[in-house]
């Protein structure tokens, strides 16, 4: 029986010793050099010995139960190939930070909250000295501490809902989590601005200013001030790392890897755990992790994770209702605001892009070129989606978002690394 | 360890990746944009947007997020 994991954040650790445990021959799967994923960034972690972990290693391809992984330093030409054949797949992949776009947010000194984050934590490095934190959701509190940390002034902590309505869920709520929030909020009380956000971002080789907004509840505009500055972060929350699940074919429920509680997915011998399958935290992706990793090694029901499964999904639910998404921040852009950053695709062009009937993603992609840079709509994909939604409103909705995830080669393979590849392997 | 970024030789700590590099050298950007020349350096820092590469030892397109520097690594980038 080999179980193989993907991911090596929360939820892979936890499934691949849960895995091992079991009784599995496990192989871990990890791009990172040490473990850890970037909840643990600087700290790395350890996994049981007898899970083999292959670091510096992607899963580029899928094809049924075989995977294909190249493992070395990122993007070398140099990288070795390996077939990896499985009896169960544990998806660990973690997601990565969504921004809605803003006019001039792809300038240099815009960072996303992950960068900061892995930045400050990884490197020791301060994106700026003067820093204005923006989006919604809990996770902007850690990132400002991590800032302060490596010596960056947080001028404002800016959350476009209320941030507070999580507490009007304590039976949601675990009482650790609830502590560790409390705790954010009362050192860095006197940055955090509910109700406000940055909206625009000047300057003309790197930021030197934000605008920062006052919202309405649907996130338009009530009044805005010019704060100077040297870097901004920002962060609306997550999208998950769906290729390899969109190539498995894992059926998804908005915008989610959809898992029984056992973390099986819809196709056999398939299982997902941690943000891939829902934004939660480090806490519930591991025990999601420890489920899955057990399920996929036909274990023994563990019974004290999946209450811990249970309990977590309820708080990271109310998280997601206190931080939703408000189609106010449409009203943020300009005609030439990018929304992709690699094709240079404006707000503009997507309009045009709508009004020429654009029958569905693939069309509205190849018309306007939204998605198909060097990132293929990792960065816009969402928001693309989300605009093109709201201005095809009269019309059929055309557009779904794992259209934006399908890719069938996952990560950036070299030509030189696929003509070297052996024949069997093809 | 050491290593040329740009011609210009310096110092790297060990797990130092290319973009902690060139942030700790006090460059925000390195690469412009292929139509409008927009200049780009880190934003997602986790090795998803790609706006961060650089050449490394003659290879091209290398994420500086990604790329943990070793010893004698020869940085390029495309705005020195």
């Amino acid at each position: 029986m080999r179980v193989v994991v993907i991911g090596g954040g929360p939820a892979g650790l936890a499934a691949a010793g849960a895995a091992a445990a079991a009784g599995a021959d496990t192989v871990l799967v990890d791009s990172e050099p040490v473990l850890g994923g970037q909840f643990h960034r600087g700290h790395p972690q350890r996994v049981d010995a007898r899970v083999r972990h292959l670091a510096n290693s992607t899963v580029w391809a899928v094809e049924g139960m075989r995977l294909h992984v190249r493992t070395g330093q990122a993007d070398s030409p140099s990288r070795t190939g390996e077939v990896l054949n499985a009896d169960a797949v544990v998806l660990a992949t973690g997601a990565h930070d969504r921004v809605v776009p803003f006019p001039g947010w792809d300038l240099p000194g815009v960072y996303t909250a992950g960068a900061a984050q892995a930045l400050a934590k990884g490197q020791g490095i301060a994106i700026g000295q003067r820093v204005v934190v923006s989006g919604t959701g809990p996770f902007l509190l850690p990132v400002a501490q991590s800032l302060k940390a490596v010596g960056a002034e947080v001028l404002r902590i800016c959350d476009a809902n209320t941030g507070l309505g999580w507490l009007g869920h304590p039976r949601a709520a675990s009482p650790a989590k609830l502590a560790e929030l409390l705790g954010y909020a009362v050192r860095l009380r006197s940055a955090w601005r509910p109700r406000t956000a940055v909206v625009a971002a000047h300057g003309e080789d790197k930021v030197n200013a934000v605008t920062v907004a006052k919202l309405n509840p649907d996130w338009t505009i009530r009044s805005q001030e010019r704060i100077a500055v040297d870097a901004v972060c920002v962060g609306h929350g997550f999208t998950p790392r769906l290729e390899l699940a969109v190539t498995a074919g894992c059926t998804l429920v908005d915008g989610f890897v959809a898992v029984e509680h056992t973390g099986a997915t819809s196709v056999p011998g398939w299982y997902a755990a941690g943000e891939v399958t829902g934004i939660g935290g480090a806490d519930l992706a591991a025990a999601e992790g420890e489920v899955a990793g057990t399920a996929a090694a036909r274990g023994s029901h563990p019974s004290r994770a999946l209450a811990k499964v249970r309990s977590g999904r309820r708080f990271a639910a109310a998280l997601a209702a206190a931080h939703p998404i408000r189609a106010g921040w449409h009203t943020w852009l300009t005609d030439d605001t990018l929304v992709c950053r690699c094709e240079e695709v404006t707000y503009k062009d997507l309009r045009a892009a709508v009004d020429l009937d654009a029958a569905g993603t693939r069309t509205f992609k190849l018309t306007s070129r939204v998605g198909l840079g060097l990132c293929q709509g990792r960065t816009c994909g969402r928001a693309a989606i989300d605009i093109a939604t709201a201005l095809a409103s009269d019309r059929r909705t055309f557009f779904t978002p794992a259209d934006l995830q399908r890719r069938p080669i996952a990560t950036p393979l070299r030509l030189a690394e696929l003509a070297s590849l052996p024949e069997e392997d093809l | 360890m050491r290593v040329t970024i740009d011609g210009v030789p310096s110092q790297a700590a060990q797990g130092q990746t290319v973009a902690g590099a060139l942030l700790a050298a006090g460059r925000t950007s390195w690469r412009t944009t292929r139509h409008a020349g927009k200049p780009r350096g880190v934003f997602c820092g986790i090795g998803v947007c790609f706006d961060c590469l650089v050449t490394v030892n003659g290879v091209a397109d290398v994420r500086a997020c990604q790329r943990v520097l070793v010893d004698g690594d020869d940085i390029r980038t495309e705005e020195p």
